[in-house]
């Protein structure tokens, strides 16, 4: 086998090796679109985060701005605090509120802002004071039925 | 002749000990292996100072497999496709496709099933060949001429696998999703804006893509570490090759099977 | 201190795990000679060229190649020694994946920095020594057996080494390239002035080259001598070795029950 020939081929390979590569990094993944470097962050209380992970989207608009850094358990309030990573891009308002949503019927959950209308803009370290917890199925269906019970009753 | 129950002799006592015994072989030989693989690292100067050695095996291990990796990966994307579709439909989920595709490759079937046909194809060829070389006292006459076929012969060989296993599992992954498009798109007609813009939301560079380089690097590291070890320590007869041979395809599998578990139990159990 | 003897070899034992292969040998090979080492298969013969190239250590004893003891050697004083030995094994064991030239080259290319043009005429002439300056771009696989020995002795002799080592290297030749064969061997050994260490049991073409023989049976030395002293020795094994007897102190009948016996127990179950 003449060296320059095995060469190419193992040249080639290669090249192809990593345009493959190259292939899936940028047009099969998406990075994640905050990294922090260029992101800050703002803290979040909730009574109940229901099935919110790290790293979960942060939409406003339906867009994502963000990703969910870090959730924790206060115990000495009973709360979550949750840690949203928000691209440096975008700013908000002191009073915009977060939400819990859930994507679709029984998809992920993620959080999402609606901007308030504060002329001041939340800065790193800031606390979003406005929430709203996630809608918990079970909750939700006692409720319906306590709802019916009642209609039902007065008869 | 009467037959007595006799301890001693009894075919259960030689079995327990035949076991025993292989058990123990078998041990001694994970610790052989683990310290030629010491050995080929410490050697490995050659194969990187002299890198057209490492070129020249990259040739013979990498090149030569692209077309059963590239047609298999080809295969296997087509047959996602077709599975993909048939069972996302009964839930009205058919614009998943690319998602379902992309996942099971790059996450799965990408690094572990090129892994496993690199195994049979180039590793089987890498211990037949350094068998041969030693049954025909090359090695020997190497080690005579004071150079030493670990560094010459071996180390280049290691490397050239370790480099060229995550660049076939790329290719496999990426022929595998054109695959899935070719019958998602192409032949059933799932929209392909949907099948491509979905997939980019749903795979994470990280999370996946990288978690999958990561496991085909050690898919090529346990596989031709295998194989090597499996040729340099054949019985030099032509019964040992071929039993080396045999042997390098049973354990690099099973091998890349028991990782692929370790690692993906590693890699996403943080999902939660 | 230089010793008229390149290579020695006091009192040394050698066996796999309770096996033993050497009980006690002792040979010395003084410069410029031809010394075959004889003996009928398996009875140690290829373990002593392995016990002179430091392939394996011996149990007890020590080796000396020019004055050094082999044992005291580390991994790179036994590399710089390998490099004045050549050694030819039984069926060339030449790199089957490159030429011929390149064959011979390969000490010449991993152990000096001469350049190309030197290194080819190095190798053309060496294979010029053996007769197959011709062959030089041929592979491997397509040389005969002889051919092949005689590339391989091309390649054992690149570095014009003071010790070379064959390993049986009458076995399976020809008449004719038998007879090539030990005149290469006698002619490099007298015009290069190396040493010659031969193990072989062709006796009738080894005793037509060789100044000293010795004579191994069941890990000993049983016999040494000139090759007069030994085609005149009367010693039972040596007889039986040179003439070619087919009984002797090597017994014709593997061991066996009496034969009697054994016939006996085929009657009574017919």
């Amino acid at each position: 086998m003449n060296k320059t020939v095995l060469d190419l081929w193992v040249g080639l390979f290669v090249i192809a090796g990593v345009a493959a590569l190259l292939f899936l990094a940028l047009k099969v993944g998406s990075t994640s679109v905050v990294s922090v470097a260029n992101s800050y962050e703002v803290v979040a209380r909730f009574d109940n985060i229901g099935g919110l992970k790290p790293r979960a989207p942060i939409k406003s608009a339906g867009v994502v701005v963000g990703r969910v850094a870090d959730i924790r358990f206060d115990n000495e309030t009973f709360e979550a605090a949750v840690t949203l990573r928000l691209d440096n891009r975008y700013a908000f308002p002191k009073d915009t509120a977060a939400a819990i949503m859930t994507s679709g019927l029984l998809g992920e959950q993620y959080i999402g802002l609606e901007a308030g209308g504060d002329s001041q803009m939340l800065k790193d370290q800031d606390r979003i004071f406005i929430t709203q917890s996630a809608v918990v199925l079970e909750n939700l269906i006692g409720r319906f039925m306590y709802g019916q019970a009642q209609e039902g009753a007065p008869q | 002749m009467p037959m007595t129950c006799d301890w001693k002799n009894s075919v259960l006592k030689r079995s327990i000990e035949n076991l025993g015994n292989r058990t123990l072989q078998g041990v001694w030989r994970i610790g052989f292996a683990a310290r030629f693989f010491v050995a080929v690292l410490l050697h490995s100067g050659t194969a990187f100072r002299r890198f057209g050695l490492t070129i020249r095996e990259m040739y013979f291990t990498g090149v030569l497999s692209l077309i059963i990796i590239l047609v298999s990966g080809l295969f296997v994307g087509m047959v996602l496709g077709l599975q993909g579709y048939e069972t996302l439909q009964t839930y009205g989920a058919e614009e998943a496709l690319g998602i379902l595709v992309a996942l099971s490759l790059v996450r799965e079937l990408g690094p572990v099933v090129a892994a496993l046909l690199f195994a049979s194809r180039a590793g089987s060829a890498i211990t037949a060949e350094i068998g041969l070389m030693k049954a025909t006292e090359q090695l020997s006459a190497m080690e005579m001429m004071a150079v030493d076929p670990i560094a010459r012969v071996v180390a280049p060989r290691f490397w050239a696998g370790v480099i060229s296993m995550p660049l076939l599992a790329a290719l496999f992954s990426a022929m595998g999703i054109f695959g899935g498009y070719l019958v998602g798109v192409q032949l059933i007609g799932v929209d392909e804006g949907a099948f491509w813009s979905q997939m980019k939301s749903a795979v994470d560079l990280e999370r996946d893509i990288l978690n999958g380089v990561i496991k085909s690097v050690v898919f090529g590291v346990a596989i031709t570490t295998i194989a090597l070890f499996e040729g340099y320590d054949a019985p030099p007869t032509a019964e040992g090759v071929s039993g080396a041979t045999t042997r390098t395809v049973v354990a690099s599998s099973l091998a890349v099977l028991a990782l692929d578990f370790v690692l993906t139990a590693f890699m996403f159990r943080g999902l939660n | 201190m230089h010793n008229d003897n390149l290579v020695e070899i006091e009192d040394v034992e050698f066996g796999y795990g309770d096996r033993p292969v050497l009980k006690g040998v002792n040979l010395t090979a003084r410069r410029g000679q031809v010394i075959a080492i004889m003996g009928s298969s398996g009875c140690g013969k290829t373990t002593l060229l392995r016990l002179i190239g430091g392939q394996i250590k011996p149990g007890r004893g020590t080796v000396r190649v020019a004055g050094q003891s082999l044992g005291e050697l580390g991994q790179a004083g036994l590399y710089r020694l390998r490099r004045k030995m050549g050694m030819l094994f039984q069926f060339g064991a030449l790199f089957t994946d490159i030429s011929v030239f390149d064959n011979v080259a390969f000490q010449l290319r991993e152990h000096t920095d001469l350049p190309e043009d030197a290194i080819r005429d190095l190798v053309l002439m060496k294979l010029h020594a053996v007769g197959l300056r011709g062959a030089s771009q041929l592979m491997p696989a397509e040389l005969s057996g002889g051919m092949a020995r005689r590339v391989a002795l091309a390649r054992a002799i690149a570095l014009d080494p003071m010790l070379v080592m064959y390993d049986e290297p009458f076995a399976g030749l020809d008449p004719i390239s038998l007879g090539i064969t030990g005149n290469l061997i006698r002619r490099l050994t007298d015009t290069l002035g190396l040493t010659s260490l031969v193990v072989t049991h062709d006796v009738q073409e080894s005793l037509k080259i060789v100044d000293y023989i010795y004579f191994v049976s069941e890990g000993v030395i049983v016999a040494e001598g000139t090759a007069a002293e030994i085609r005149a020795s009367d010693l039972p094994y040596v007889h039986q070795f040179v003439h070619g007897e087919a009984d002797g102190p090597v017994p014709f009948h593997y061991p066996a029950p009496s034969y009697a016996d054994d016939l006996r127990l085929e009657k009574q179950r017919a």
